[in-house]
């Protein structure tokens, strides 16, 4: 398997998720995505930028297959988690979903408090325990940042917090339910350059035990955080690099023009 | 008179009008409960409340009318609100945008828009006559819940589809199933909302008398009911009755049973709009 065509210095890589000509249409419109293949490798940071439009948070929700919520989506291709095909229709979402979380651009605190916003995706895979509930819950929120801020008022409402706590939160909630790979749907559209810069720094760590998938909200932090990046535009993958190779020395001309701003 | 003088006049004859125009749609109000207030009290007393009526309706109180009412409006809630809910549950987060659900809704529409008395002859036929439930409080509830059921749906849909599709997305996201979802925030999200359809529903069927003049509403019943399957008094139709049936019948008495009617269904009201005020304040979203 090739995890990054045309570079043959590339490291040994554990493959994470194996996307082969990926096709998804909305309707009757012209294909979101199409012919995209490429393999995120296990425990980087993977980024998908390119102007909107371009099918990235498209290929995000393909992925925990949330666009199965979408009247009208039609899927075809290969996508494999650790080998095994996850779009079949025999395959557990729910158990998926807890495999593959989600964070999306803007944040959405649970209209609870932060405790229990932080216990609900344990609590729904059936976890009673009040220990184990809350030993997650400051492990998540210290992996994202947010224990210190946060510790002594986990009964407050969510909603309370500001922006980036918010964002961290949701980042939070999905560290909870310990998941294999973590997807951030522009994470920081919303946020501070300071709340931003804490976010970033918790994927830095992250990435020693969970793959990370960003789609990032500039070119410059995806530059900033990029191991793996693909560009895409309008639901084609123009170019798949390392991210050293991508942002130093694009091969394709249409990503060194979005990359010095010609468009996008 | 200059322009501007003019152009002033127009104003002030406009927000006279318009002044006016309220006030006349609150002063009904006022007058209508100030006047059954007014000469329904000296009826007031714990006698008139708590016992039967005696001589003809003509003396006595509205204890068995007054139960009654109770009895069909519990019973229409245990029938409309679990029927309801489900109802709107599906049609908000399960159905799909199609020609089968555009007709469902419009059929609940139009079912809001049927005369009362209509419901009552309906009941009449399927429930007392071909179901055999006979004239009962069964009978009157199920037939009051049909009549109730299109408000409680449609308030109650509303409440669901006003939870952001945010929280359902976070949900499922996090490996919720749609139940789950549905159990654990849509609806504790949605139940200020749908408790308020639901009483103004009940609010509504209280109050009714056509529905369960066929179907359940007894004439004089001195007893209190002993099954679901015996008839009722009732306090709407006991009120129709005293004021167009009894020849002699005391002023007060009739103002006393409309004065007991209307604070029965305002505390309703007054119940749902704290509710509603209540939640909104403390909604977090």
């Amino acid at each position: 398997m090739v995890i990054a065509p045309g570079s043959a210095s590339a490291p040994a890589l554990e493959p994470k998720i194996e996307i082969e000509n990926l096709r998804v249409c909305y309707g009757a419109e012209p294909p979101a995505l199409d012919g995209i293949t490429l393999t995120v490798p296990a425990r980087q940071i993977t980024v998908f930028f390119g102007p909107a439009g371009g099918g990235k948070s498209t290929l995000l929700r393909t992925i925990n297959r949330l666009n199965d919520l979408v009247d009208g989506a039609r899927t075809e291709g290969r996508v494999r988690l650790d080998g095994e095909d996850i779009l079949g229709p025999e395959v557990d979402i729910t158990r998926l979903r807890r495999r593959i979380g989600i964070v999306f651009a803007l944040p959405v605190p649970l209209p609870m408090s932060i405790r229990r916003n932080l216990w609900y995706g344990l609590e729904l895979a059936g976890e009673r325990s009040r220990r184990v509930l809350d030993e997650a819950m400051e492990k998540a929120l210290s992996a994202a940042a947010l224990w210190d801020e946060v510790k002594d008022r986990l009964d407050e409402p969510a909603i309370a917090l500001s922006g980036g706590q918010q964002q961290r939160l949701c980042l939070a909630r999905v560290l909870a339910l310990e998941p294999e790979v973590i997807m951030l749907d522009e994470p920081s559209s919303g946020l501070d350059p300071i709340s931003t810069a804490k976010v970033e720094a918790s994927l830095q760590e992250l990435k020693q035990q969970y793959t990370v998938i960003i789609v990032p909200s500039s070119v410059q932090q995806a530059s900033r955080l990029a191991d793996w990046a693909g560009f895409f535009l309008q639901g084609e993958l123009v170019e798949w690099a390392s991210g050293r190779e991508l942002f130093l020395a694009p091969k394709d001309r249409r990503t060194e023009d979005y990359l010095t701003g010609r468009f996008g | 008179m200059t322009a501007g003088e003019r152009r002033l006049l127009i104003q002030r004859v406009a927000f006279s009008t318009l002044g006016l125009a309220t006030a006349l749609t609150v002063l009904p109000i006022i007058l209508i409960v100030g006047v059954i207030a007014w000469k329904g009290m000296p009826a007031l007393a714990p006698s008139f409340l708590f016992e039967a009526p005696r001589d003809g309706l003509r003396a006595g109180g509205i204890w068995p009318a007054l139960v009654g009412t109770v009895y069909l409006t519990v019973g229409t809630g245990l029938i409309a609100v679990p029927v309801g809910l489900a109802a709107a549950i599906y049609l908000s987060e399960y159905a799909r945008e199609t020609f089968f659900t555009r007709a469902i809704r419009i059929a609940i529409i139009n079912l809001a828009g049927i005369p009362s008395v209509v419901y009552g002859l309906f009941g009449l036929a399927l429930f007392v006559l071909f179901l055999k439930l006979g004239t009962s409080i069964v009978a009157a509830s199920l037939t009051l819940s049909i009549m109730t059921l299109p408000v409680i749906i449609s308030t109650a849909e509303e409440a669901l589809r006003a939870v952001p599709q945010s929280f359902r997305l976070v949900s499922q996201g996090m490996g919720g199933t749609k139940w789950q979802t549905i159990r654990r925030i849509v609806l504790p999200q949605a139940l200020p909302g749908i408790l308020t359809g639901v009483i103004l529903g009940l609010e509504r069927a209280a109050g009714e008398t056509a529905p369960i003049l066929f179907t359940g509403a007894a004439l004089f019943l001195p007893q209190l009911p002993r099954s679901i399957f015996d008839e009722t008094m009732a306090l709407p139709y006991h009120l129709f009755v005293i004021s167009t049936q009894v020849p002699g019948m005391p002023v007060k008495v009739q103002f006393g049973t409309a004065l007991v009617l209307l604070v029965f269904v305002l505390s309703m009201n007054v119940l749902a709009t704290f509710i509603r005020s209540y939640h909104r304040r403390r909604r977090q979203w």
